[in-house]
């Protein structure tokens, strides 16, 4: 069986700088991998390139059947089937200041996916539930505490359904219980059948929870 | 050492010699203002001395000079309609620049005699001077003068007698220009006004009835605790009267006429005031103010309107458009911002008269517009900007395309950053509105300059002008702090 996540000697540069060389990578079906090394070594930039977020120079990047070719960022028009592959948990969270934690998971589903909103926000809830914070589903983003945005910011990557979650940093706020709470969960998202690329520089949580571990070095 | 002692002591010496002098002469000249804007054949720079001015008021000022056995005349510019305040605040003795002789003029300051007799005369294009023959002929029909004018007096009452449309200017020359254009469809102005408007298109363009509209005479103007020297100066005036020098001032600039040679008769046997307007009751005023406030509220509304839409485009194109079109609209702004509004106001409503000629309010509420869209233009841009980027790129990573992401995600967090400075800009805009009285259109500002210039006085009406404006924008201004307060940009 092939792999959900598929990087083939990966390269970007920043004003002819090399930020990414040759980073080639597999992340499968059920697998949580740990992307590991200290800042600025390009652990973002690769979850980035994954995402469609930014341009890379040489290499190739295949997501579930969908591939990326180095050069520019194709239109969003292109992107819908990467779009509905890869979630991505960003470090800051990022959630929209102006929706409440139940509609920064809904939009997704009924903007792109079509629900009705009721529906919608079933399936919020429920998602919201799983990650310990249904009761917390009318609160704003400014309301909420860094381990619950965290869930909220999961369950809305977690909305659309993709197989391959991509996280930035994930530990990089949370105390000692809500980190293994967090590696739990993962535990359990990879247990349904998803791939988990992990970019971290927390050696301790990575040896403790990820599958597979991959250094960057400079 | 020494050589810098003596030259101190010499300049010293000097400097004193010079102010003692300059005193002496200050006391010897007799001030005058006048508005050389108002142009020839009263106060005109002189062609071949700008510095120097020319008219037969200027000649009149000088024959006064000689009767008093004053030394000389000094000029000093001041605007026509400044007159009467300018000469109670001191800036100069006498007033003498086609100043009117109204009944609300003598009843608060000193004034002299009367000096000319002018006729009140309308100026219709050609095509309907067969048709039109007074006031009572331009039912329905704008007419233009100059702001607070007998003539302009005589309009109002005009309008609710006659049901004709005043429209009031600020200087004398727009009004025929507008007559030729088509925008007014007569002009009521002093007949010397409307000779030399005539003059200088020509002679063709418009045609003055003969049959004056009413009489109006010319004063000169004192402060009110000035009436002893204008007694004086009435008696300079008679004998300039008596022996012609006073005639030969008017034919040299070709204005004398009958009607000349009976007023000074008159003036010479007695002393008779000669007014034409009514003077009004201050309450008389509140109405007009009202609607003057509409005035201001509508074309603020209506610019508002037209700002938000303009400048929603032009942020969406400095932030979503192509190279060209960021350059184009970055222009815009930075010309629109850096130039008077004023000047917009102008070029849109004179400027482009060849290519569209747009009716007042029109024009104005384009430039008011057009111009606070750059500034909205620029409020959109920095508030679209404020909605962090990594909103942005996590509502791509869901699927969304760029007008949902503009839809549901950014333009919600933007308009809620922009509405306290929004707000603001509004408030601003009202009272900028009063700028667009240059072009004709009577608000609020205006009107309360026209009360003022009728009851001599800017006490009651600028308080009352001032309590309209901040019953309008307080509430504004307390809305936008409350804006401001619940949706400040996330930190």
């Amino acid at each position: 069986m092939s792999a959900l996540l598929a990087i083939d000697r990966l390269t970007v540069r920043y004003d002819s700088r090399d930020v990414l060389r040759g980073l080639s990578l597999e992340v499968a079906r059920g697998e949580i991998v740990a992307l590991m090394g200290p800042s600025g070594v390009g652990k973002s930039t690769a979850l980035r390139a994954v995402a469609a977020l930014q341009p890379f120079d040489e290499g190739r990047i295949v997501v579930d059947g969908f591939a990326l070719a180095p050069g520019p960022v194709p239109p969003e028009s292109r992107l819908v089937p990467l779009r509905r592959r890869v979630g991505l948990v960003f470090q800051a969270h990022a959630l929209f200041s102006h929706l409440c934690a139940l509609d920064n998971v809904t939009l997704a589903l009924r903007h792109v996916l079509g629900q009705s909103r009721s529906e919608a926000e079933e399936i919020a809830a429920k998602l919201l539930a799983s990650l310990d914070v249904g009761t917390r589903a009318a609160a704003w983003p400014s309301q909420l505490s860094g381990g619950e945005a965290q869930r909220v910011a999961i369950a809305r990557a977690l909305a659309p359904n993709p197989p391959l979650l991509l996280m930035d940093e994930p530990t990089a706020a949370l105390d000692p219980a809500r980190r293994s709470a967090l590696g739990t969960t993962l535990r359990r998202l990879s247990e349904q059948g998803r791939g988990l690329l992990i970019a971290t520089h927390d050696t301790e949580f990575a040896r403790g929870h990820a599958d597979r571990l991959i250094t960057l070095t400079a | 050492m020494i050589a810098a002692r003596t030259f101190g002591v010499t300049g010293l010496a000097l400097c004193l010699s010079t102010s003692l002098g300059a005193q002496s002469a200050i006391r010897r000249e007799l001030v005058w203002g006048g508005d050389a804007e108002g142009g020839a054949p009263f106060v005109e720079a002189d062609p071949a001395n700008p510095s120097r001015v020319r008219g037969f008021d200027v000649e009149v000022a000088e024959r006064i000079v000689r009767g008093l056995g004053r030394r000389a005349a000094r000029f000093v510019q001041v605007q026509w309609s400044s007159i009467d305040q300018s000469v109670e605040r001191g800036d100069f003795t006498l007033g003498l620049s086609g100043v009117e002789d109204t009944p609300v003029r003598r009843a608060r300051h000193a004034v002299t005699i009367p000096y000319f007799e002018f006729r009140e005369v309308l100026a219709v294009r050609p095509g309907d001077a067969a048709r039109i023959h007074g006031l009572a002929d331009l039912r329905g029909r704008r007419v233009a003068t100059l702001g607070a004018t007998i003539a302009y007096d005589l309009l109002v009452a005009a309008r609710d007698s006659m049901g004709l449309i005043p429209l009031s200017y600020d200087d004398d020359v727009h009004p025929y220009a507008d007559l030729i254009a088509g925008r007014v469809d007569a002009v009521l102005l002093d007949h010397i006004i409307a000779q030399r408007a005539l003059r200088r298109g020509g002679g063709t363009g418009f045609v003055i009835l003969a049959q004056p509209v009413a009489l109006g005479h010319y004063v000169g103007v004192f402060a009110r605790a000035d009436s002893i020297l204008r007694d004086s100066v009435d008696a300079v005036l008679r004998e300039a009267m008596r022996d012609g020098s006073l005639e030969q001032i008017f034919r040299r600039w070709d204005v004398w006429d009958q009607s000349q040679s009976a007023l000074f008769e008159r003036a010479v046997r007695a002393n008779a005031p000669a007014g034409t307007a009514a003077a009004s009751h201050a309450l008389a005023y509140l109405p007009s103010l009202a609607r003057a406030a509409g005035v201001t509220a509508l074309v603020s509304v209506l610019s508002m309107l037209l700002a938000v839409i303009a400048g929603l485009a032009l942020a969406s194109a400095r932030v979503y458009g192509p190279g060209w079109l960021r350059v184009a609209t970055t222009v815009y702004v930075e010309v629109i911002r850096g130039t008077p509004l004023l000047l917009q106001l102008f070029v849109i409503y004179y400027g482009l008269a060849g290519v569209v000629r747009l009716p007042a309010f029109l024009a104005a509420v384009l430039a008011l517009g057009l111009n606070y869209a750059a500034y909205e233009a620029e409020i959109y841009r920095g508030a679209l900007e404020a909605v962090p980027r990594a909103q942005l790129e996590a509502a791509r990573t869901l699927g969304l395309s760029e007008l949902q992401i503009l839809r549901l995600v950014r333009g919600p967090q933007a308009l809620r950053f922009a509405l306290a400075p929004m707000t603001n800009d509004f408030v601003a805009l009202l009272k900028d509105s009063a700028l667009v009285s240059v072009i004709t259109v009577v608000e609020l500002t205006k009107q309360t300059a026209i009360y003022a210039t009728n009851v001599g006085s800017w006490v009651v009406p600028g308080a009352l002008c001032a309590a309209v404006y901040l019953a309008m924008s307080l509430p504004l201004a307390r809305l936008a702090r409350r804006l401001e307060r619940r949706w400040r940009p996330a930190t």
